[in-house]
């Protein structure tokens, strides 16, 4: 559905002001509308741990939470994050490393590092929503976050021990 | 410490070399198995856990400079033609494009044998065509659309076996095949008129994309005359050697830096296309450049594990293999050599009559570029496939025939003797792991009645010995903490926490106390990281500049404390003698700022041995009869690698390999359109690598032994060894499962049932399946 306002009082076509929270601080980023939320991220904001592997949706490498929730950042437009909460790998350690942070380090959950930051929030987002996830829970909340290096298995072992921490 | 020049014969991904290099002073020997080592050997996370987690450790592609420009490239549509004629006109009027580079304006640099970075004739789709330079990397994408160039299609090949065939269109003058190996043992003629058992195979293996999550990419930036360069690379003095041939521009000014890099598996050896238009650029233009591969770029013109097609003849007299034969031609693509998939039939039986040829193919496709164990994963699916059917036809077990020729401690190839060969230990390992007397000749019913479960089992033969030249220093501070410098890198092996062990051991500091500076052409020279050749090449050196340190810094403490050298020693962070116990902090802090700078060089392989890594693995998978679909239910991998230095992260690497190998068996094929040469695959969405849910239960294990002959930390090489033997293992799991042998990879449903098909006839317990 396209809305066409009649009143004077509308934004665009070109750059407009976005105004999101990103890791609990408010920022007002000036983005064109297709820009996503992944490149206003690495390159307006410069927070480069979401990664760019395919650019298409398909790979989970820059997946951050929007709302608490698991989202591909590259899917997302910046101008859809309006008044909206986004949370990046950067965001977890203000206070100490995050239990999946610190379980990803204890389980060697990662060998190049390069699809770990999605991962990394794709735990975060399943153990938001499930404390006391099972292993099949794990493998849906990482399915789509791909790791070409195979540290799967550590990934899913770091997931259920960071569960187990959370808890307590 | 004097120099002296030592030469080594040193083998890197299956070719053997001779080197000269320097070493410095003398080395040491290897830690025996009782050396009572408290960090070598020992698990330990990642020494640079805390950056990888946190998004704080920094790629080449995290990397924004201020007023960096990007670059992107004009590829060709043709998989072969002539450039008549490019007009850039209407892209240079787009606002925000700062430089547009093409085979007419672009200044000469040579590149890998050519004297150019764009090509008057373009020879595969994704070939350089121009480069365009601008603000946002959105402008330059829409900017390369507006390039008008004349094409002069010409005829091409887009298939291995299509170029390999008479009257194909020729690519080079001396046509598309060529020899790239060869071996001869005994006589294999006569072997096989003497035989009792003969066994004939055509084997294909598909073109498998590398697809490292960070694709290839550099950033550039010139000081004056300085030019840096940030690059994702394995080897940053390979790429500076790169840029010196095509810039002729002295080291002095170059600088190339890899601190943290996304994945190469073998593709990152070296400087780019991408790289010298980068340097170009920022040089034309006076500000940094980024030039990084799309998705799509990369699956075109990053390279790729070359597809084969291989012929295997093999017989028996006896109890024994007698004889075999391995053909094999390799898709070059328009690369301009082939790995060898006839070195594990040269090197990893004791057979007593081969004959093996290996041959290079062009096609009007992308380069190869080296892949995890290049040629051996593709000639092992081969070769220990076909040891399969010849015992299976012999009414033996396939296990009991490769021990037979396991045993011999000389190596077939060179007639040498190993420094350390384990293999029959991990046949023995693997065969209790996964509980081989459970496998029977026919198969067997798998958990439902549509199931087929079967074992099967593979061997690797690898080098992995390491190889001079490679070099590092250690920088003791005062307060007790040491800086490791080394020109290495770390592409997610965990090289840096491996060198901190190996420094902390040595030294006698807590791990905690090292940090480790990789990946700097500013620091001494390190080998590229790839052949499995990291730790065994430059391990052996950090040792020695850490034992030098160690030297210096007793030497300064007896001064100090007033006692002989000989009744010190350093342990966990303290200088110990009789009666005293101090921090080095203490004692070093007793003088004015002062840095032990110890060094150490990699020192030769031992003369007249043979130094390779084995192993083996095993596999329990079931097959679903109707579907096609194979389920790999527990994969068993054994290693003979020497000393593992790190069991933590040495495991992770080994389910890596794995995981990896099992994409190359069941389902990673690129695809190529072939009447216009186009790649159809070259995503992630179309091009399948293994998701979480594809990984089996993997039990892994290592012999463990130090190979105390190999160099003076007592390790080999691990990373390509577990990729070599799992498709194998998969494929002969499936052939025992379902009474069917299927000869090419990846072993997706559709040959399964394929196969399937053709067989009907012979296996009626399927067929009787089916009918209840």
């Amino acid at each position: 559905m396209v809305l066409v306002p009649k009143a004077p009082s509308f934004v665009g076509p070109g750059a407009i002001d976005v105004a999101l929270e990103v890791n609990g601080d408010a920022v007002t980023v000036h983005v064109p509308p297709h820009r996503t939320l992944l490149d206003t991220l690495r390159e307006t904001l410069g927070l480069t741990g979401a990664k760019r592997v395919c650019d298409e949706g398909t790979c989970g490498a820059c997946t951050v939470l929007i709302d608490g929730k698991p989202a591909y950042a590259c899917m997302t437009l910046a101008v859809a994050c309006a008044d909206r909460k986004v949370e990046t790998v950067e965001g977890l350690s203000k206070d100490g490393l995050h239990p999946v942070q610190q379980a990803f380090i204890d389980h060697d959950a990662y060998q190049c590092g390069f699809c770990t930051p999605g991962q990394i929030m794709s735990c975060v987002g399943l153990l938001r929503q499930n404390a006391s996830p099972d292993a099949e829970d794990v493998l849906r909340a990482v399915s789509g976050n791909l790791c070409r290096c195979g540290a799967y298995p550590n990934i899913v072992a770091a997931a259920l021990a960071a569960s187990k921490k959370t808890k307590r | 410490m004097s120099i002296k020049v030592v030469r080594t014969k040193s083998e890197f991904e299956g070719i053997v070399s001779e080197e000269t290099a320097l070493v410095e002073g003398t080395d040491l020997r290897s830690w025996g198995d009782d050396a009572g080592l408290t960090i070598v050997g020992k698990r330990h996370t990642r020494v640079d856990g805390i950056a990888r987690v946190t998004g704080r450790a920094m790629f080449t592609q995290d990397l924004y400079l201020p007023g960096m420009l990007h670059v992107r490239m004009l590829r060709s549509p043709y998989p072969r033609a002539r450039v008549r004629k490019i007009d850039a006109s209407r892209a240079e009027a787009l606002p925000g494009v700062r430089g547009v580079l093409h085979r007419s304006n672009a200044p000469k640099a040579a590149f890998r044998g050519e004297e150019t970075i764009f090509r008057d004739e373009v020879r595969f789709v994704g070939d350089e065509v121009a480069a365009v330079a601008a603000d946002t990397e959105e402008i330059a994408a829409e900017a390369v659309r507006l390039i008008d160039v004349e094409y002069e299609v010409l005829p091409f090949v887009p298939d291995l076996e299509e170029a390999m065939a008479e009257g194909a269109t020729k690519l080079a003058d001396g046509g598309n095949v060529s020899e790239s190996g060869k071996h001869d043992r005994g006589d294999v003629k006569r072997a096989f008129a003497e035989s009792q058992v003969v066994v004939e195979g055509t084997y294909r293996t598909s073109t498998q994309l590398h697809n490292s999550l960070e694709t290839h990419g550099a950033v550039a930036r010139w000081d004056g005359d300085e030019l840096t360069v940030w690059e994702s690379t394995q080897h940053v003095f390979g790429v500076r050697a790169g840029i010196q041939a095509a810039l002729k521009i002295p080291y002095k000014d170059i600088r190339v830096l890899c601190d943290y890099m996304g994945g190469g598996f073998g593709s990152k050896g070296g400087a780019g296309k991408y790289t010298i238009v980068a340097a170009i650029f920022a040089r034309q233009l006076g500000k940094p450049v980024r030039c990084f591969l799309t998705r799509d770029e990369e699956n075109l013109a990053a390279g790729n594990r070359s597809a084969t097609y291989q012929t295997v003849k093999i017989s028996s007299k006896g109890k024994k293999i007698h004889a075999i034969e391995h053909l094999s031609w390799s898709n070059a693509g328009q690369g301009r050599w082939v790995a060898d998939p006839t070195g594990p039939t040269n090197g990893l039986y004791d057979i007593a009559n081969v004959r093996s040829r290996s041959y290079k193919v062009l096609t009007s496709l992308g380069a190869l570029a080296s892949f995890r164990a290049p040629g051996y994963v593709e000639g092992t699916f081969a070769l220990d496939q076909a040891i399969d059917e010849l015992a299976e036809r012999m009414g033996e077990d396939p296990l009991a025939l490769r021990r037979r020729h396991a045993t011999r401690m000389t190596d077939p190839v060179t007639s040498l003797r190993y420094s350390l060969k384990r293999l029959l230990r991990c046949y023995e390992i693997g065969e209790k792991e996964i509980g081989w007397h459970r496998r029977k000749p026919e198969g067997a019913r798998g958990s439902a009645l549509h199931r087929r479960r079967g074992y099967g089992m593979a061997s690797q033969l690898w080098g992995g010995s390491g190889l001079p030249p490679a070099y590092a220093t250690v920088h003791l501070n005062p307060d007790g903490t040491a800086v490791l410098r080394c020109g290495t890198q770390d592409i997610g092996t965990g090289t840096r926490t491996v060198l901190a062990q190996l420094v902390a051991e040595e030294l006698g500091l807590e791990v905690d106390a090292v940090r480790v500076e990789l990946g700097d052409t500013n620091s001494q020279y390190a080998p590229i990281s790839a052949g499995s050749l990291t730790v065994a090449s430059v391990g052996p050196a950090v040792r020695l500049a850490a034992k030098d340190a160690r030297g210096q810094l007793l030497e300064a403490a007896s001064g100090l404390l007033e006692m002989g050298t000989s009744e010190l020693r350093v342990q966990r962070g303290q200088i110990i003698g009789k009666g005293h116990r101090m921090s080095i902090g203490e004692v070093l802090g007793q003088v004015e700022n002062f840095t032990v700078i110890g060094k150490g060089s990699r020192f030769p392989n031992p003369e007249g041995l043979s130094l390779k890594t084995f192993g083996a693995h095993f596999a329990q998978v079931e097959v679903d009869v109707r579907t096609g679909e194979i389920f790999v239910e527990h994969v068993v991998a054994v290693h003979d690698i020497g000393r593992v230095i790190n069991p933590l992260l040495a495991t992770s690497q080994v389910e890596g390999g794995i995981i990896q190998g099992l994409g190359f068996v069941l389902s990673e094929e690129r695809i190529v359109d072939r009447p216009t040469g186009h790649v159809v695959n070259g995503n992630l969405e179309g091009y399948k690598i293994p998701t979480v849910r594809d990984v089996p239960r993997m039990t892994v294990r290592f012999t463990e032994d130090a190979d105390v002959k190999a160099n003076n930390i007592g390790a080999k090489g691990l990373g390509e060894p577990p990729i070599i033997p799992l498709p194998a293992a998969i494929a002969n799991a499936v052939a025992n499962a379902i009474g069917v042998r299927i000869r090419t990879a990846p072993l997706t449903r559709q040959r399964v049932l394929e196969a399937l098909e053709l067989s009907l006839e012979r296996t009626r317990p399927q067929a009787a399946v089916r009918s209840t």
